[in-house]
């Protein structure tokens, strides 16, 4: 099978739960060990499994628990890592003013959505009140390829 | 008897036709599998817990199997019972059995599937019943397998239990220099560890009459909002014990990545390495340290 610039590969997921501390532990070990696999440079990997650490506890302690699956992707000579967290919790009603640093319905800083939202190069929030919060976000190896802009 | 690949038919349908099987017997194996080493000495309480559970396990079976996807331990089929094999393997674990004797119990589990599944299939031509048994055969190797991982991630996860209390025993306060105290941080910074961490250096400030306390993050793999959140109520309640905190150990892609998730460790004095934040202190206290220093070289 032939490869184009625009075909996109997808490795098969794995998908861990995300209902303890623990779990929080095990989502940055495989996050970790994802990232050295698509050969992320010691900056991206920091990034992606800071990115991944803040949305698995969102899941955690504002979703009520959930989980996380992550895929490698390849597009031509790209590589790149997706990761999607999903719960059914409450959802965020407004979900501008969640991704605003410093806003926090709990003790933390709020820093978490707006945080991970810099640190990778895509991101994508879905959540309906009542229903549950899906994040999807994208990480490329040395960044986005000139064929593809969103996810 | 050789069978040709052509009479066993397709993977697929003997398959699922293993998934029928299990489900239309189940009744009757999961009363099998109850009194089995493995359900009998896990679910203690009553026999009906025991039956229940393998009744989930053959259900998770049966679906995997009507998925095709026998051989497939990441099968989604397996997911609702990948807990409880855990606990079940977990449990096993602590009577002192090795992941290999446990994986020995899920593998005697299959006589009684396949006298049922025999059963089941009477009426059928012997290549069906030998498609269908190696359908079984490796469905329950794939079972096996998903137990033996649920164990040795166990074994993984009471090592690092244990490693956590340990360091929650001896999260040690190394004293540097007359006024100065230091804590290496080790592993994940969560909120019962931070805790800790913070009742003995808060101590030690008291009793070594610290006026400086390093806190190393070199031994931290990642510094998200949650741990930097810990350090700066460590740094803050330091403070009010009349010390000032140095975190050192902030490696360059820490870094950046702290930068860009937006935290501001602005009122939080940072080095790069132990031995400059200790540089930083006895310059502090003046003690005379190198050319730099302010204290005894008069310059
Ligand atoms: N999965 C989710 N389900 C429901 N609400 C969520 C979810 N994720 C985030 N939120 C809401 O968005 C807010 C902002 O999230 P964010 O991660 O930025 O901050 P935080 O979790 O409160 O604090 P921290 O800085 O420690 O992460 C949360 O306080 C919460 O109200
Ligand atoms: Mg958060």
């Amino acid at each position: 099978m032939t490869t184009t610039g625009t075909d996109t590969h997808r490795g098969s997921p794995t998908c861990l739960p995300i209902r303890s501390d623990m779990d929080l532990m095990w989502i940055r070990q495989e996050v970790r060990r994802l990232a050295t696999e698509a050969q992320f440079s010691l900056v991206q990997q920091t990034k992606l499994v800071t990115a991944a650490s803040e949305l698995a506890r969102n899941t955690l302690v504002h979703g009520g628990g959930g989980h996380m699956e992550a895929t490698v992707l390849n597009e031509g000579v790209h590589t790149a890592v997706r990761l999607v967290f999903a719960d059914s919790g409450p959802g965020i009603a407004d979900v501008d003013q969640a991704m605003s640093d410093g806003y926090t319905s709990g003790g933390g800083l709020g820093l978490g959505l707006g945080g991970a939202r810099r640190l990778v190069h895509d991101f994508r929030l879905d959540s309906e009140p009542g229903r549950g919060t899906t994040i999807t976000v994208v990480m490329w190896h040395g960044g986005v390829p000139p064929t593809r802009q969103a996810i | 008897m050789r069978v040709s690949e052509q009479q066993i038919g397709d993977e697929w349908s003997s398959a699922s036709q293993v998934g029928q099987a299990l489900r239309h017997r189940r009744e009757q194996i999961a009363q099998r599998w109850a009194d089995a080493p493995l359900f009998r000495t896990v679910f203690t309480v009553s026999r009906d817990e025991a039956v229940e559970a393998c009744k989930a396990v053959l259900d998770a079976l049966a679906e995997v199997a009507e998925a095709g996807r026998v051989e497939d331990v990441d099968a989604p089929g397996f997911f609702v019972v990948r807990e409880q094999l855990a606990r079940m393997s977990a449990s096993r674990a602590r009577t002192g059995l090795s992941p290999a004797q446990i994986a020995g119990e899920v593998a005697a589990l299959r006589s009684s599937a396949v006298e049922h599944l025999t059963a089941e299939l009477e009426q059928e031509p012997t290549a069906v019943v030998h498609g269908a048994l190696l359908a079984l055969t490796t469905l329950m190797g794939t079972l096996r397998l998903v137990v033996m991982e649920t164990a040795l991630s166990d074994g993984a996860e009471l090592i690092n239990r244990q490693r956590q209390q340990l360091l929650e025993v001896a999260t040690p306060v190394i004293k540097l220099w007359d006024g100065i105290v230091a804590v290496p941080l080790i592993g994940t910074l969560d909120s019962a560890r931070s805790q800790v961490v913070m009742e003995s250096l808060l101590e030690a400030i008291v009793a070594q009459q610290a006026k400086y306390a390093i806190l190393d993050i070199t031994g931290v793999p990642t510094v998200d909002s949650l741990v930097a959140q810990h350090l700066m109520k460590t740094v803050a309640a330091a403070r009010l014990m009349g010390a000032e905190c140095v975190v050192s150990g902030v490696r360059p892609a820490i870094a950046q990545t702290i930068v860009q998730l937006g935290l501001d460790l602005g009122g939080v004095v940072t080095r790069a390495t132990l031995a400059d934040a200790l540089a930083f202190a006895l310059r502090g206290l003046g003690v005379g340290f190198g050319p730099t220093s302010q204290g005894a070289v008069a310059r």
